[in-house]
């Protein structure tokens, strides 16, 4: 029912509603521009600031983007230099200690080679004597004696001497070849020793050559990361990912040890400091327990940061070596007596387990049995609390590349949420606007009737092109496609296709705009 | 320089004493009251069955003690044992030995009294619980609820019993009881009624199989 100041013919509420329904559609086509333009104000208000928060959203995810690659990048050159430091310590352990005693090496083999040489030269055959005394037996058989018996002896004599001589002289020879093959065969040793020798030497140069080959890929790594390209930035990005996900499961399976560590040491810290005092909600015992598997990690990163496994402390990495050893010594003093306490800790807990096991049976009046192998716990809990601090230590390790690590994964999260948001900010910019559209076309159908008319008047005469009387979006759809005209060139021209293809961009901007 | 350097070091000083205080007590206290009257007498056994669980569950620092209730119970002699457990585990397991063989004894050699003075008892255990300090206060009744009192004793008066945990345990019906059960009900709910009216809480355990529940908050 209509209230009666709205009325207009009372007792007739039909012909009052159709009257108001009426005049309120003259009134809002009489206020159709006005209104339009208020619509449109307000949506491209609420457009123009949600694609402005969208841009600056975008910016920040900018600046977010290059700051993770300048850290990535920072972190992969430190991580490179390592790397190549690393391999340039090998290089010089190798040559240390293969060339480093290259001197003595060398006398070694000009030794061996000269003792080959005077041996080549002892070995060296001795030509036999010249047969000169053949003429002067050729001269003794041409005298003419007839048979004489005194030629016969000389000659006699003669073969004997000679056949004497030969014998003698063949003795000699093989005797000399024997003494001459004897220092050949002890050339022997001394060949199998040089050849050795070059052997080494042939396989140290092959390690330089492949520690060479690795330090060059790492070089062009390392260059690659200084000229910051993209290649280098995704592929560390990628790595580093790698190590988050590796350095959080180390990280998790270090958690299960330091909480099967609590439990060892727990309930014996009781006997400690008191099995009813509390801190806060927490027993005290409890809290104890835990500062000491703390203390243990501590002692952990600095014994790693002082080995310089890790370098999350630079002031420690950068101590002189002498006062850096020191301090290893000191942690591992310091690990390795907390480590006994944590076995004797261990054993303790064990005595007082089987002390409450032996009083719940007493009270439940049960008869109390021993275990027959009891110490076989008793010493695996004794030997994990020794254990467990040690390998505690190394939580530096994985806590380091997940630190590292998470700078950039983090960083990339944010990144991802920026643009997320960015994105939302600007399809809530675009709705907006579609909405402030949508009300406008209600409006219109709001008031059809007196836009009928005026279409039917204005179809009925000519129409003229004055736009004073046309709605303000009709105006920018007619200015945008003139521009629309004006930019994109005609498609005839093959030359020009180049300009359509510059041109889009712009087009895209203008597209977007609309 | 020094003044500053002082200032900081008082101010570390003064954390670390009142930094963070920790005013509330974990202690539990448990006080027990043993019904010796008539009949009754012949459950204690049941009690010893209760006063071991308490033995093996409460820890260091916790306090336990037994008492009768006889004529007169508002009295320190009634106390069987009292005990407030070492904070050391291993030399509170030999204080619970102790206790037991003193609780032995006493049901061994127990006597049936002629009167119930249930309020005297229970008077004495609040007593004995506020001066523990425990943080948990709970106050066992191992009895019927039927109070007999002798003439000249005075004890219809209101009890003062604050965050004290009152546990009727093994209440057991009597002949009366059977020929008119409202009785049971009367007797149990005027109970109730005294100690919520002083602060307490009430609760009954019947069940002795589920001894867990006894001090299960």
């Amino acid at each position: 029912m209509l209230p009666n100041f709205l009325q207009i013919f009372p007792g007739n509420p039909m012909a009052s509603g159709i009257t108001l329904i009426l005049l309120a559609v003259v009134m809002l086509y009489l206020a159709r521009t006005p209104a339009h333009r208020a619509i449109y104000s307000l949506s491209r208000v609420i457009h123009n600031g949600l694609r402005l928060m969208a841009r600056s959203t975008l910016l920040v995810e900018g600046r977010i983007v290059q700051r993770n690659k300048e850290v990535l990048l920072a972190a992969g050159r430190e991580a490179a230099e390592r790397a190549i430091e690393r391999e340039f310590h090998r290089v010089n352990d190798v040559i240390k200690r293969d060339l480093g005693a290259f001197p003595k090496m060398h006398h070694t083999i000009s030794e061996q080679v000269t003792r080959i040489q005077e041996d080549y030269q002892q070995s060296a055959e001795v030509p036999p004597p010249p047969p000169t005394w053949i003429n002067a037996v050729e001269a003794v058989a041409k005298l003419s004696g007839d048979g004489a018996a005194s030629v016969n002896n000389i000659l006699s004599e003669i073969h004997k001497t000679t056949a004497g001589q030969f014998k003698q002289t063949v003795t000699e020879y093989r005797a000399a070849s024997t003494k001459r093959h004897a220092i050949l065969s002890k050339m022997q040793p001394y060949w199998r020793k040089l050849e050795q020798t070059l052997e080494d030497v042939g396989k140290t140069v092959k390690g330089l050559h492949e520690r060479a080959r690795i330090i060059d890929s790492r070089m062009s790594e390392y260059e690659a990361i200084r000229a910051k390209t993209n290649p280098a930035a995704r592929k560390l990005a990628a790595s580093s990912m790698t190590q988050f996900f590796i350095s959080i499961f180390v990280l998790v399976i270090a958690f299960g040890g330091a909480v099967i560590n609590f439990n060892l040491i727990a309930l014996p810290m009781s006997e400690m400091v008191g099995g009813g005092s509390y801190i806060g909600n927490f027993k005290t015992s409890n809290v104890a327990a835990l500062v000491i598997i703390l203390v243990e990690i501590a002692m952990g990163l600095y014994l790693m940061e002082s080995l310089r496994i890790t370098r999350l402390f630079p002031i420690i990495g950068q101590m002189d070596d002498k006062m850096r050893i020191r301090m290893i010594w000191i942690t591992f003093a310091i690990l390795f007596v907390l480590a006994l306490i944590e076995s004797s800790l261990a054993l303790m807990r064990d005595q007082i387990a089987a002390d409450l096991q032996a009083l719940r049976q007493a009270m439940a009046d049960a008869e109390v049995v021993a275990s027959p192998m009891s110490w076989i716990p008793m010493v695996g809990q004794m030997v994990m609390g020794f254990i467990l601090p040690f390998a505690l230590a190394f939580v530096a390790i994985p806590l380091e590349s997940f630190i590292q690590s998470s700078r950039t994964v983090f960083g990339v999260l944010i990144a991802a949420f920026l643009r997320f948001i960015a994105y939302v900010l600007r399809q809530l910019g675009n709705i907006a606007q579609y909405l402030g559209e949508l009300l406008v076309n209600l409006y219109d159908l709001l008031i059809f009737p007196p836009l009928w008319i005026e279409n039917m008047i204005r179809f009925g005469k000519t129409t003229s092109d004055d736009n004073s009387n046309r709605h303000p979006k009709d105006v920018k759809k007619q200015r945008t496609n003139r521009w629309f005209r004006r930019k994109t060139p005609p498609k005839s021209s093959a030359s020009d296709h180049d300009a359509t293809m510059k041109l889009t961009p712009e087009l895209t901007a203008a597209k977007e705009e609309m | 320089m020094i003044r500053q350097t002082a200032g900081l070091l008082l101010l570390l000083f003064l954390l670390l004493a009142y930094g963070c205080p920790d005013t509330t007590s974990h202690a539990r206290g448990v006080f027990m009251l043993l019904d010796t009257s008539g009949t009754y007498k012949d459950e204690i056994s049941r009690a010893q069955k209760i006063i071991y669980y308490l033995l093996g569950t409460l820890q260091s620092g916790d306090s336990l003690a037994v008492a009768r209730i006889d004529s007169a119970s508002f009295s320190e002699k009634d106390i069987i044992a009292q005990m407030t457990f070492d904070q050391r585990p291993s030399v509170a397991t030999r204080q619970k030995y102790i206790f037991r063989k003193k609780v032995d004894d006493f049901i061994n050699s127990a006597k049936s009294s002629d009167y119930t003075d249930i309020t005297g008892g229970i008077l004495q255990a609040v007593e004995y619980l506020n001066e523990t300090g425990a943080g948990r206060k709970n106050i066992l009744v191992f009895s019927d609820l039927k109070e007999e009192l002798a003439k000249e004793q005075i004890r219809d008066f209101p009890l003062k019993m604050s965050n004290c945990k009152v546990l009727a345990l093994n209440v057991t019906k009597l002949r009366s009881d059977n020929i008119d059960p409202r009785k049971y009900y009367e007797r149990v709910e005027n109970w109730r009624k005294r100690v919520e009216n002083g602060g307490g809480s009430w609760k009954v355990i019947n069940d002795l199989e589920r001894l867990d529940r006894i001090l299960h908050n």
